[in-house]
Formats: C-alpha cells, structure tokens, sequence
C-alpha cells in the first residue's frame, strides 16, 4: 500500500504517457495528460520536473535534447526497458488501489 | 552506476543547475505561446504560464535534489561549514583531535604490542595443542628436563603426537677477517614436526639423523641463507664449516618461520646424544627444554597424569642416572606454549594495558567535557538554525559531520602517534619480551579505540542539537547571551572529578614503579659495578679440546689483557652475575651425608676474578695460581652457603665435594679456602642464593664461554676494541662477543621494571596534563558564564581577593573530590601492579600524599590562570555586555 500514494500516481501518469507517445517533452506531457485525461487531470505543471528527475535517476527513463516543431530546444524523454517494468508494476499497484476504494466505498 | 552519476553530478553542478533553467524556461514558454496563440494578451499570458507553472526556484531546487539524490552535494556542504566551524575555534579543534590522536595511538600502540604475545594464537598450525614440558622438584619452580626423561617420556607417552627436546648451541663459522658465532640450536628428529613447520628447500631432520655420534648436519634459517649464501638454491647438500667441523646442509627453512622458542636462532643440527644413557653423561643434566604435540582429544590434564606414571617408571629404572644431577623429579608440568612463554611477562603487560585504558578513558572524558562545553556555547547558534527553519534532522546531520569530521582528524594523528608508540614499544622493550618480531600496528585495535572515542564524541555531541530544536527557541535564544543551563555545569564538574581520579590512579601506580626502581639501584649486588668492562670469549676449535690447552689460552689471553694501558686488573668466569647466566651445581659437605648434593650457583673463575668484582672476602683466601690441575681442590663458598651449613662455625677447612664429583666415594675431598661476601645472580630483586667458587684449572666440566671482566681506570667502553685484540693476539679465531659496561648490565638486569615503568611514567603525564586542561576547561567555562555575577559582585564591593578565593575553591573542591575518590580507586587498582612491586608496599603512604599533594598543585595552576581573569573583571564592562 505504501507505494499508492499521489507522488506514485504521477510517476505512473509520466510512464503511461511515455509508453503511449515515445518521446515527449515535460510541457508534452503536461499536455497529454490533460487531453487523454478529458481535462479531468490537472498536475502543478513544475512539480513534474522533480519527478522527472527522480525518474531519470532510477533509470526509468532517459532524456536528449532536441528540438521541436517551432525551433525550441527542449528535453525529450524516452521509455527505457526498467521503465516498462516499472510501468506494469505501478499499473498493478494502482488497480489495487481503485480496487480498495472501491470496496470501501461500496460498503458505506 | 546512478552513484558515479550523482557524483559526475556534483562536481559539474553549474552545468546541471543551467540545464534545469534552460528545461523549465522552455516549459514556461511553450505555455506562454500557446497562451498567446489562444488569444490572451502577452501578460495574461505569462502570467497564466507561471501560475500553472508553481515557483520555478522550487521547483528548480527539488529537480537539483532529484539529480544528486543522496544529498552527496549537501553532505559536501556540511563538511565545508563544518571545517569552517573548526577553524573558527582551533584553540577547541586542536585541542581535541590531539587528545583524541594520544588516547586512540597510545591505545593502539600497546593493544598492538599485547596482541601478538598474549592473545594472537602462535604462528603454528593447530598452535593450542603445543605444550612445553618441565620436569617438577618439591617445592621449587620448574625444571628444565635430562635426556634421559625425554628419552624414556618419547618412547612411552601416548598422549603426544610427537614430542622434542632442544638446546641452545653457538657455533663459529671463522670468516677471512674476523670469527663470527651464531645462535642456533640443537635439537631433537622431531623439532620442527613438533612446530607443525617443514623446510622450504632440502628437509628437515628425521630419526636418522638424529642418533648418537651421528653425521654433522644442519638447517639453516631463511634470513641466515639469504644474508651469507645469497639465497643459492644448491646449498642443499653443500658443506660449511662450523667449530673446526664441516657441516652438510640439509635443509632451509621458510622465512615466515618464526621460531618462539629461540627467537635468534639462525641454524640447527640434530642433538645427537647416547640413548644408551651413561649414568654420568650430559644425558641426566638438566639442561634441556621439551616441547610435545598433544595427539587430537588428548587434554593437557590427561597428558600431565600420563608423564606423571612415566615419570614413576623411568626413576625405577634410571635411578643412578638421576641420582647424579640431584635424584629423581617429583613430577611433569605441562604447559600451554603461549602461557608458557608469556608467563613472566603477562603481570607486567597487563598492568601496562589497564595504564593504556585508562589514559583511553581520560581521553574519551576529556573530549565528551570538551563537546559539552562548545555544545553550550552554540546553544544560541542551534535555537537560531532551528528557529530559520532547519529540521532537526538537518541539525543532527551537521554535528554528526563536525564530530566525525573531528574523529578523523583525531585518526590521522592517531595513526601517527601509533606508528611512533608502536616502534618506541619495540625498541625500549626488554630482551625477556617474546615475539617482538610480530608486533606490528594491529588495524582492528586501531578501529576500536578510533570506534570508541568517535562514539562518544558523536553521542555526546548530539546533545546540544537535540537540546536545541526540542526546546522553545525563545528563551533559548535569549539565554545563548547568558548563562547556560546549571544541569550541563553538573555533567562537566562531575566528568573534571572522573578525570582527577583517573589521572590518580594512574600517577599511583606509576610512584609505585618509581620507588620500587630506586629501592632496586640501591640494591648492593655484592660487587663494584663502575669502570667494568665485561666480554665474552668462546672457546672454539679443536685446538681448545684438552683442558690444559683452554687453561694456557686463558692465562695467556689474561696476560695480554693486562697489559693494555689503561687496564687495572682482568679476570675469567665461566658465569657473569646479572647477565642472565644461570649455572647450578650440587655440593656435597662432608658429614652431612647428601650424596645427591646441596645445589648451588657454580662460578668457575680465573685467579684475579674476584680480585676484579671487588667482592669482599669475609675469610680465608682467594684463588691463586697454585689452584692448578692435579693440586687438592680448592672452593670458596658465599656467606648464605656458609650461614646455612655452618652456623656459628667456622667452614674453613671443611671439605666437600662439588659438580661431577658429588656423590662419588672414590673422588678425593676438596677444601673450603675462604667465605666471600654475597653477590646477586639472577637480579637484583632477588634474595641470596648459595653460591661457591672454584678454580678454572680445576673445574672438570668444559664450558663453552667464558666471561672476562676488566677494571678500567677510565671509560671501559673506549678500551674494548684494545682489549679485544690483546685476546686475538693469542688466537684470532676466538669470537669476543657481548661487549658490555657492567652498569648497564645491571640496568638491563632489571630491563621488565623499567620497560612497564617508563610506560606507566609517559601515561601519567599524559592522564595529569588531561586532568589539568579539563579543570581549567570547566573554570574557564565558567568564569565567562558568570561574567556578568562576578560584575555585580565587585560592583557592590566585593573585594578582588574574594573572587579569587571563590574561583579558586570551586576548582579546588572539584580536585579534592576527584583525589578522594582516585587514591581509593588506587588501593584496589595496585593490585595489578602488586607483582613488580620491590621493597615498597602497595599502599605506601609516602606515595599517595605525594600523588595528592602533585595534583593540587598541578591543578591548583590550572585554577589561577580562570581565577585572575575573574578577579580582573570590570564590573562596568560586565553589565555592558549582556
């Protein structure tokens, strides 16, 4: 249960858009989130970059600089093969979690 | 691989802080232009974008923590502001690395030099299963064992795998220059097996070898191969000459041997003695040490009852054959190797451990007052931290950085003090310490007491911090200016008062050592020790072999040596007092009926001898030239001989018989000539043990070495050189060895006393000047806390003698107290040092007045130095300053 908690929500948020589109950059994600989410998901825009980091750090996923289709340069990020494990873990993990709630909500 | 990362990371940190800008500012801008492609004025636009955004330095901030993580940068961080801290106060940084670097070195210098002796298992395989064995008589100390026990013990025993005996043997291997003797032994087939060590080239010895007027052969020792043959590999089979006699080698032995039991020893040849054991041979002198290999499940016990039952046996059997050296033992002593071998020195060094962690936990006291009281002093420093928002977490982690960073320091110098303490053991330690050779710095010794002190530094340093964000940082932060809390006050007066009574016991024990020391000097050995020379002469050679031929050598040897100016008068003996000879002979008094005869120290010695010695002849005459071969025998016996036999009586014409002769009916009566005064053998501790003397010429048994000893008019040690060569001028093939000042030798004599007490000595110096910074670190402390009380008081006229006498008291009390409780802490901890106690008791009151008497000046100094800066203060100023 420890790892269910919102800084695990967003981690898996990044890696489902990352799975989904294969290289994006913070503000993309940012944006892709919005849009699959139908709007219903709103992240501090910055608070995506610590975790980005972090993410990078644990290997998850990997970054390069290049640039976009208006001539910006910005970092893109990339999936990497801990990443996809780590993905389906967090997928499982999160459904554990629907699941519970779900349960307690159907009980009160 | 992330970790080199995160490091990479933290030295390039400007490049990693400039990518996250660059990466949020295009985040930022993207947003504004899509903002400003949706239609919001330029402003709304960037104001939306940071909005959604959140505080970029943040933000920032946190995606730089992700980047290094472990705080690996922070850490960094902390050890700068840390070092910065140190060098802010050096007075308290020096201070307590150098306590820290003397307790953690002098600990490991001495854990490092006990290990290896007392602890570490002997470099044998399976070594607790070696066992040295003596042979037992009454009540008197072990004995070393005949062949002829040996003999009857190996070819009986069960219970030992193998077992060996062996004996000292000095050949002379003549040079193109100059004789050179070595020391080697002479052992049994089963030597080295015993040891559980084989040979590195050749073999080593078998039964073969090992047989009555057997082949010459001999092993050589590493270091001997390398340094006289060059490391050749075709030595084996070789032949060297030695004594007149050539010797094949059979083997070399592995450098790593280390052999305890002669530690010196470069060479060995096999025993080779009768096993027919003729009743008056050399195989029932006792002159031999035996070594034996318990077999696996045999216990020590069991083995000493089995030799015992042998024992029983073979004094049946051999009865003739004991007889002649003193009759049968009683019994068989079997002892561990390494209890055997330390057992002199085990008193002594543990009292030299318990003075070592002492002076450790003087150190540990010292530096936990010392954090307490910086601790106190930054108490406003922590409030303020805590009260700007640092999480105790991050207070924790800065002391912790400061106390290991103090630690390590501490380490370094440690290490430093260690190394040279460590060389300083080894080179002041006395010739009876065994396995020097393995003292070395012991690395888990050294983490220890570094684990120690650095503990208490950290635990103790911690306070503060925890003090500081648990309590309400208001008053906290008000009473930084004043005075601290009264509670720590108590903690450091109470550590001052542990302090003095440790440095107490120690400066006991160490004046102790010191009065035993001059209550030895003042021992009178029984002869005049200055402008002595002294000298050993082997005789070596075939050319020696008949007894006449060693008599002319050392006449004409005596001769020459009289002759070089300078020389007052020279004489030979076959043992020199206080040089660790050890010669006994039975007597046999006439009338008396001890066939077996009384023992006693034989001094075989050349007219002029005593004459020389200036040992003062109580009766009778002394030796002369008349003494000679084939003349009736002629003894002088000591005065505790002449007590013990004759009291009342004057022995003077008694007869006796004294070395081989006793106990033989069909050997003439020799006469006592003379009574001489007492005269100290063994050491200088010791009480008078009987002695006679005899003449050279008519002394039957050949010794190997003798000793000369000249009286010089001036400095002895300048002529040596003179009188090595008169010797040499008669025969140039006589190795002259131990070269000594008779004063030395009787320093040396009592080397163990003065080894523990030079160490005890450096300890006690160490534990009062600890004693006395930490007095004067708590009056320091305190005076400054109480600068403003002190103001009031002068200020309502208190006058400046007053203030002195109070500051002054308050060290005092804490002195008293601690000196109290020290000398009572010394009653019971002299006990240790009971053993190397001589002619003073362990509770010799002259010594604790003294110690207490020292450390109320020592720290009654400690206290002016607070007391007149107390006594000076301006009351004006005082009250200014808070």
């Amino acid at each position: 249960m420890a790892k269910n908690d919102l800084q695990g929500t967003l981690d898996l948020l990044v890696l489902k858009t990352l799975s989904q589109v294969r290289e994006l950059h913070g503000y993309g994600i940012v944006l892709h989130i919005q849009r699959v989410s139908d709007e219903l998901l709103h992240v501090e825009e910055g608070s995506l970059y610590p975790a980005l980091h972090r993410m990078e750090q644990s290997g998850w996923i990997s970054s390069e600089w290049a640039m976009t289709e208006t001539n910006r340069k910005a970092k893109y990020y990339k999936l990497t093969a801990a990443g996809r494990k780590q993905l389906l873990e967090a997928e499982k993990s999160f459904e554990q979690l629907v699941k519970g709630i779900r349960a307690m909500l159907r009980y009160a | 691989m992330s970790l080199a990362r995160r490091i990479a990371n933290l030295f390039s940190r400007s490049r990693v802080e400039r990518e996250i800008d660059d990466e949020l500012h295009a985040h930022i801008e993207m947003r504004m232009e899509d903002n400003l492609a949706a239609g919001m004025s330029p402003e709304d636009a960037r104001r939306d974008a940071l909005l959604r955004f959140g505080n970029p330095a943040v933000m920032k901030e946190r995606a730089a923590g992700a980047d290094a993580a472990l705080g690996l940068d922070s850490i960094w961080a902390d050890v700068r502001f840390a070092l910065r801290q140190l060098g802010r106060s050096p007075g308290f940084a020096w201070t307590s690395i150098l306590i820290l670097a003397l307790g953690i070195g002098a600990c490991t210098a001495i854990f490092s030099a006990v290990k290896p002796i007392l602890i570490d298992p002997l470099p044998y395989p399976r070594a607790k299963k070696i066992m040295m064995i003596w042979e037992m008589r009454g009540a008197g100390g072990p004995m070393d064992v005949t062949f002829g026990t040996f003999h009857g013990v190996a070819e009986r025993s069960r219970s030992f795998a193998t077992i060996a005996v062996m004996k000292p043997w000095q050949p002379t291997m003549v040079a193109t220059d100059s004789p050179e003797r070595f020391e080697g032994q002479r052992v049994s087939a089963d030597y080295f097996r015993t040891l559980g060590i084989s040979a590195l080239l050749g073999r080593d010895f078998d039964a073969s070898d090992d047989r009555f007027q057997g082949p010459n052969l001999v092993i050589l020792s590493d270091g001997l191969w390398r340094r006289r043959f060059a490391g050749d590999r075709s030595i084996v089979g070789q032949q060297v000459r030695l004594d007149d006699n050539l010797y094949t080698v059979v083997g070399v032995m592995p450098r790593s041997f280390e052999n305890v039991l002669a530690p010196s020893a470069e060479l060995w040849a096999p025993l080779q003695y009768d096993p027919s054991l003729p009743a008056d041979g050399r195989e029932w002198g006792h002159h031999l040490r035996m070594v034996g290999r318990l077999r696996e499940g045999v216990s020590r016990e069991q083995a000493g009852s089995e030799l015992d039952v042998i024992l029983h046996t073979l004094a049946q059997i051999n009865a003739k054959g004991y007889d002649s050296s003193g009759g049968a033992p009683d019994g068989m002593m079997v002892n561990e190797l390494q209890s055997d071998l330390t057992w002199d020195v085990r008193p002594a060094l543990l009292a030299v451990l318990g003075a070592v962690f002492l002076v450790l936990l003087i150190a540990c006291v010292n530096v936990t007052n010392l954090l307490l009281a910086r601790g106190a002093q930054r108490q406003g420093e922590f409030a303020m931290r805590a009260a700007l928002g640092a999480a105790q977490r991050r207070l924790v982690r800065q002391l912790l950085t400061e106390s290991l960073l103090l630690a390590l320091l501490g380490a370094v110098f440690g290490m430093v003090v260690a190394f040279a303490g460590v060389r300083a053991v080894v080179a002041l330690s006395p010739p009876e310490l065994p396995r020097v050779s393995a003292i070395g710095i012991d690395g888990p010794v050294f983490l220890f007491a570094l684990g120690m002190t650095t503990l208490i530094g950290v635990v103790v340093g911690l306070v503060p911090a925890l003090q500081a964000s648990r309590r309400d940082l208001h008053t906290a932060m008000q009473r930084s200016s004043r005075s601290t809390a009264g509670g720590r006050q108590w903690t450091r007066r109470i550590l001052v008062v542990a302090e003095v009574s440790l440095a107490a016991v120690l400066l006991v024990s160490t004046g102790l050592l010191l009065r035993s020391m001059h209550h030895l000097l003042a021992v009178d050995p029984g002869f005049d020790a200055s402008h002595l020379l002294t000298m050993q002469v082997q005789e070596s050679g075939h050319r020696l072999d008949s007894d006449a031929a060693r008599v002319q050598f050392l006449t004409q040897a005596l001769e020459q040596v009289r002759q070089v100016p300078g020389v007052i008068s020279a004489g030979f003996t076959a043992q020199l007092p206080l040089s660790g000879d050890d010669s006994v002979y039975g007597v046999e008094f006439e009338g008396k009926n001890n066939p077996v005869g009384d023992p006693a120290l034989r001094y075989a010695v050349t007219p002029g001898y005593i004459e020389t010695m200036h040992i003062p002849l109580r009766r009778g005459r002394l030796l002369n030239e008349h003494d000679a071969a084939g003349a009736p025998v002629a003894v002088l016996i000591n005065e505790s001989f002449a007590n013990l036999n004759f009291p009342g009586q004057d022995p003077i014409g008694r007869r006796v018989r004294v070395g081989l002769d006793v106990g033989h009916v069909d050997r003439p009566w020799g006469t006592i000539v003379g009574v001489l005064g007492n005269v100290k053998q063994q050491s200088l501790a010791m009480g008078d043990e009987n002695a006679f003397y005899i003449s050279t010429a008519q002394w039957t048994l050949r010794d190997n070495a003798q000793s000369l000893v000249v009286r010089t008019r001036g400095d002895g040690a300048a002529l040596a050189p003179v009188i090595r060569d008169a010797i040499w001028s008669v025969d140039k093939d006589q190795p002259v060895v131990r070269v000594a000042i008779m004063d030395n030798l009787l320093a040396a004599s009592e080397a163990e006393r003065h080894f523990v007490l030079m160490l005890f000595e450096a300890f006690a110096l160490v534990g009062l000047v600890l004693a006395a910074t930490g007095i004067y670190g708590v009056l320091a402390g305190s005076v400054s806390e109480r600068t403003r009380e002190i103001g009031v008081r002068s200020a309502l006229g208190a006058p400046r003698g007053n203030i002195l006498a109070m500051v002054i008291r308050q060290g005092m009390t804490l002195t008293v107290f601690g000196v109290l409780v020290g000398l009572s802490g010394a009653v019971v901890a002299s006990h240790a040092i009971a053993a190397l106690l001589f002619g003073v008791s362990r509770f010799d009151p002259a010594t604790y007045v003294g110690v207490a008497a020292l450390l109320i000046c020592v720290s009654g100094i400690a206290c002016l130095v607070p007391a007149r800066r107390a006594a000076s203060v301006n009351p004006v100023e005082a009250l200014r300053a808070e």
